[in-house]
């Protein structure tokens, strides 16, 4: 009887103990993951040197091919919905730009094999400046930018 | 753990939609507390992967200039009703959340 409860014992200290391991292995990824986050690009404070740390060069050419969605007049810099769009093929990046902030990178999205290269989100502006995007293809950097005037400005409090 | 990810997904002429909206303060480190002047420390989320059953979609790197309760939408091929769509994020914190909807 001892024996029995001894042996359910082992067995169910051996599940959690593979379970431990699972959860492990599974907190790993971020962990690995952050550490790609390029921290430099995303400090920077003007946008070439932006550029540079995230994608190595900052010889952008503007596009008519790039679409920047954004309005016009934004009262709140706080919130200001942008949406990139393109139909060029082989796009691997779209990065997202507020000429205006202090630090002027707002977000880059590494597409996957079937991803669109389509973006849309809501970002913050600190003034009146230009959204620009930054298209990553395998011929090299396409841009386009779209100016916003932002009434109440969006990071400062 | 109860998700504070919003996802919605759908799938048209072989192009699936995904919509999402994420439950985050997005504080940039550089706003003062308005009473004590002391700086608010940065609290934002730094990546979000979305992944389509599971193959990675998209992952976005993210500064506090995005906007606080972020919202994300993105398009990709193929997917069909009933596929999974999972978006996980990771805040400077190291604090993590991950979604899942179905497309429909």
């Amino acid at each position: 009887m001892i024996d029995a409860k001894r042996r359910i014992l082992l067995k169910g200290s051996l599940g959690a103990g593979a379970l431990g391991v699972a959860v492990g292995a599974g907190l790993l990824t971020p962990g690995a993951v952050l550490a790609s986050w390029p921290e430099a690009a995303f400090k920077a404070e003007d946008q070439a040197t932006a550029l540079k740390d995230l994608l190595g060069s900052d010889a952008t050419e503007a596009s008519d091919a790039v679409k920047i969605k954004a309005p016009d007049i934004a009262e709140n810099g706080a919130v200001v919905p942008v949406t990139i769009e393109t139909d060029l093929e082989g796009v691997t990046s779209i990065s997202l730009i507020a000429s205006g902030n202090n630090t002027p990178l707002i977000a880059s999205f590494d597409l996957g094999e079937n991803a669109k290269p389509f973006v849309s989100t809501r970002i913050k502006m600190a003034k009146t400046a230009d959204v620009v995007a930054v298209v990553k293809t395998g011929d090299g950097l396409l841009s386009a930018a779209k100016p916003v005037k932002v009434t109440i400005g969006g990071c400062g409090g | 753990m109860a998700s504070n990810i919003k996802i919605r997904a759908k799938s048209s002429n072989g192009v699936t939609t995904v919509k999402s909206l994420m439950s985050h303060e997005m504080e940039t480190g550089l706003r003062k507390d308005k009473e004590t002047g002391d700086p608010i420390p940065a609290h934002f989320i730094q990546e979000v992967t979305a992944k389509w059953n599971d193959q990675v979609v998209m992952t976005a790197l993210w500064s506090g200039g995005v906007s606080k309760n972020p919202y994300l939408s993105f398009k990709f091929d193929g997917g069909e009703k009933g596929d999974s769509i999972e978006i996980t994020w990771v805040d400077n914190q190291g604090a993590t959340e991950t979604g899942t909807a179905e497309i429909s």
